[in-house]
């Protein structure tokens, strides 16, 4: 843990506390129907036509049931555009590598995964997707589910702001505008600097380099069937081949890497994701992408602030975030600098930490506080492979996704979560002093909390629920890529991220099968849906409250007391739910790693 | 009724719209700047000979293993490693026997190559699986601890080749972030072009 790291460290957080009030401020012209920005004179035109296309009147408001019809069709209507594409992917265009159709139940779980900002990678990039396939049919979500996001949130905010008002706002007109007015301008100019430090950007076909040194390796040998032929002793006969030739995979990666970061989708454009050299090719671009994972989530909690009126709650959000988001950064980056014993004892440098799934550019840091921040927010990528993380180094990103991804989190998916957590926070505040829990001068009743209750224990049961079933089953144990603890954490972790809407691996487990696809569809589906329909009605009900003037004893919800209680209400849910299920995983697997136990 | 049909025609021609605009318009305007501006970069930053043949990556390594050259971290990726086609880790967590098998002999394989004493302790990241298997670089004290090798191998004075491995490491960008990294690929391409003696 070097100076450097530290500074780095600081570096970061300054440079998001910096960005916030900006970001901020231009969403709140992003998000109103009438808002003015600077990019007016090239895409207000663009806007305008768009809503003649739609029938869209911009100035009619929606009630919270009309606002979600139109995010569940839209969500249904790409969902199976997606499938269709990669179904007929060998028949379509752009796919110069003549890749196949993909089977139903990947096609199923990867168009899926996609409409619900989740970009869970149960197909294998660069060797499954053609251009096309990447380009639209996956790219499509990347800009709908932040745009969906971002709306639900904004939406969530202005049925906190307004009172005794059934509409709020429009979700066609929140689609169009942060899609045109933030997502696309932004990623126009952040793809073009990702290429500048070496992604890649093109419709070529897949490069045949002449290998400088040839290379020879032992593969297994075949029959003339293509059947792998077994010695005496059981295992399979190994020759020498010598290869000559290193194909290299191409692509348009810089315009779908940009939206993958900004709107938190995390899906990769290579099978390695962030750690593909050409997908995050120098520490420069690493620290972009971790900036850019968590931009729009933090100037969100700006938003808030500014729309309520009480910008000191929307800094004590971000603060709460803020918080969290470091002591998991620290906890991760320890362990990973202390490397595990066992490799030690066998002659390895003990200052050089953990190294397996990690690249030299970054080094342990980069790989930890990246690891954190695409968990804590629900973006997914990763530059490191988390599988093979020491026990606690893994159960930071693990816990982060279970505590609901509300540490910053995905765009406005993180804040329409931790607002969630505000409404507990202030119910269990009113608990202890006996009074009817306020919010912002609205009364919290029994509906918004029973609602806010629904979306967290929802969560719950689908990540415990479907990680049981695996580990009790033998389609959930064909998959393990590790035995022991280890292969628990695996089933946990995919589930939990699925459900999380994350995307991120323990990425050793074998996902694409039937059941595996299946089951984690339904998990994504459930984690984005059925948390969003309940939120979506707490902002009906709350936009029709009526003011309660503050008084003396209303709890406040800004100021230390308030982040340290919302903090708490975080993690106690957190622990509450998930301890004994990490105890089984990481937890029993950090204790065996330190007696030396391997399985 | 009629107010669903409206909308889910909205939302067909809405997911029309997008994919015009987000997933034709834009990558093209990106692909079209990068290829102005950067076009080694977008094009994927390649090692060629002077007649153009293509011989690799600046940013995706191969797998060297003569003693003329520098050799790159284990590679995971594809069934044969270093594949640009498939790239991945090993995704061995840390209570792995496997792990622990192949690592015990890479060290040892490490430490003979590089005639180190069976106490010397071995530089992690050339023992370790890369995340994406085609991790182009390698720690300085790798570079240095397999510099020895190169130069006997090559018949090159080692302060030649500790200039040369200088010349091919990345400072942290900025001065502060990431860590140092030699470039085993343009490090390997400048060994074959350095004049022999």
């Amino acid at each position: 843990m070097q100076s450097r790291d530290w500074l780095q460290l600081l570096l970061y957080v300054a440079i998001l506390a910096a960005i916030t009030k900006p970001i901020g401020l231009y969403l709140v012209q992003v998000l109103d129907a009438k808002g003015r920005t600077w990019l007016d004179p090239i895409v207000s035109p663009l806007e305008r036509l768009t809503y003649r296309i739609l029938g869209i009147d911009p100035t009619q408001g929606q009630t919270w049931r009309e606002y979600t019809r139109g995010m569940l069709l839209l969500s249904v209507v790409s969902c199976l555009f997606t499938y269709a594409l990669l179904r007929l992917q060998h028949l379509l265009p752009l796919n110069p590598q003549g890749l196949g159709p993909l089977s139903p139940d990947l096609a199923f779980n990867t168009a899926v995964s996609f409409t619900t900002n989740t970009n869970w990678q149960s197909y294998g990039g660069e060797g499954t997707m053609s251009y096309l396939s990447q380009m639209l049919a996956l790219s499509l979500h990347n800009f709908t589910s932040a745009a969906v996001g971002i709306g639900i949130a904004a939406a969530l905010v202005r049925g906190i702001s307004q009172h005794a008002n059934p509409r709020l706002g429009n979700f066609w007109v929140d689609l169009v505008r942060t899609t045109y007015y933030l997502l696309l301008p932004a990623c126009t100019l952040f793809a073009l600097v990702l290429v500048s430090q070496g992604m890649i950007q093109n419709f070529a076909p897949y490069t045949k380099a002449r290998l400088i040194e040839p290379m020879t390796v032992q593969v297994e040998k075949k029959n003339d069937k293509g059947e792998t032929l077994l010695g005496t002793d059981g295992k399979p006969l190994l020759e020498a081949q010598t290869i000559t030739e290193q194909v290299i995979a191409q692509g348009p990666m810089a315009s779908q890497v940009a939206i993958k970061m900004l709107g938190t989708n995390g899906g990769g454009y290579a099978n390695a994701n962030a750690a593909h050299p050409y997908e995050n090719p120098t520490p420069l671009s690493n620290f972009l992408q971790m900036l850019s994972i968590f931009a729009i989530g933090s100037g969100l909690t700006y938003y808030l602030g500014r729309t309520t009126g009480n910008q000191a709650h929307g800094w004590s959000v971000w603060a709460a975030m803020m918080a969290l988001f470091v002591a998991g950064a620290v906890v991760c980056w320890g362990a990973e600098a202390g490397g595990t014993p066992g490799t030690q004892a066998m002659g390895l440098a003990s200052a050089d930490g953990n190294m397996e799934g990690k690249e030299v550019r970054f080094g342990i840091f980069n790989s930890a506080l990246f690891a954190t921040s695409t968990t804590a927010a629900s973006c997914g990528a990763v530059n490191a492979m988390h599988d093979s993380f020491t026990p606690l180094g893994g159960l930071v990103p693990l816990f982060n996704i279970e505590l609901g991804e509300v540490v910053v989190g995905g765009v406005g998916a993180g804040l329409y979560g931790m607002l969630v957590f505000v409404i507990l926070a202030v119910f269990i505040a009113g608990l202890m002093v006996g009074r009817t829990p306020e919010y912002l001068g609205k009364k919290i009743g029994a509906y918004e909390v029973k609602m806010s209750m629904l979306a967290l224990l929802i969560l719950t049961l689908s990540i415990l629920g479907f990680t049981a079933w695996a580990a009790a089953s033998p389609w959930g144990i064909a998959g393990l890529n590790n035995p022991g603890p280890h292969g628990l954490s695996e089933m946990l972790y995919a589930f939990s991220s699925a459900t999380g809407n994350n995307g991120s691996a323990f990425a050793g487990l074998t996902t694409n099968t039937p059941w595996y696809n299946v089951t984690l569809g339904i998990a994504m589906l459930v984690g984005r849906f059925l948390m969003i329909v309940p939120i979506m009605a707490i902002a009906g009900s709350l936009a029709m409250k009526r003011l309660a003037p503050a008084s003396a004893g209303t709890f406040p919800v800004s100021g230390g007391t308030f982040i340290l209680l919302l903090i708490g209400t975080v993690v106690l849910i957190g622990a509450l739910n998930f301890l004994p299920a990490l105890a089984l995983g990481p937890v029993v697997e950090h204790f065996l790693a330190g007696q030396g136990r391997l399985y | 009724m009629k107010t669903l049909l409206i909308e889910l025609r909205r939302a067909a021609t809405a997911t029309l719209i997008l994919s015009l605009v987000c997933c034709g318009l834009y990558p093209l305007l990106v692909w079209g700047v990068a290829q102005a501006a950067f076009p080694a970069a977008a094009n994927g930053s390649l090692i060629r000979d002077p007649d153009g043949a293509v011989r690799g990556s600046t940013l995706l390594a191969q797998g060297f293993s003569a003693p003329g050259y520098f050799h790159p971290r284990p590679s995971a990726a594809g069934a044969s490693g270093y594949d640009a086609t498939s790239s991945g880790g090993s995704n061995l967590g840390p209570t792995s026997q496997k792990l622990a098998d192949a690592i015990r002999d890479r060290v040892a394989a490490y430490r003979a190559e590089n005639g180190l004493k069976p106490s010397d302790p071995v530089p992690a990241d050339a023992v370790t699986a890369s995340g994406s298997g085609l991790d182009p670089h390698i720690s300085p004290r790798n570079a240095a601890l397999q510099a020895p090798r190169v130069a006997a191998a090559r018949r090159l004075p080692l302060k030649e080749l500790e200039r040369l491995i200088q010349r091919h490491t990345h400072a942290p960008d900025l001065g502060l972030l990431g860590d140092p990294s030699v470039n085993l690929m343009t490090l390997n391409r400048a060994l074959d072009s350095a004049p022999a003696r």
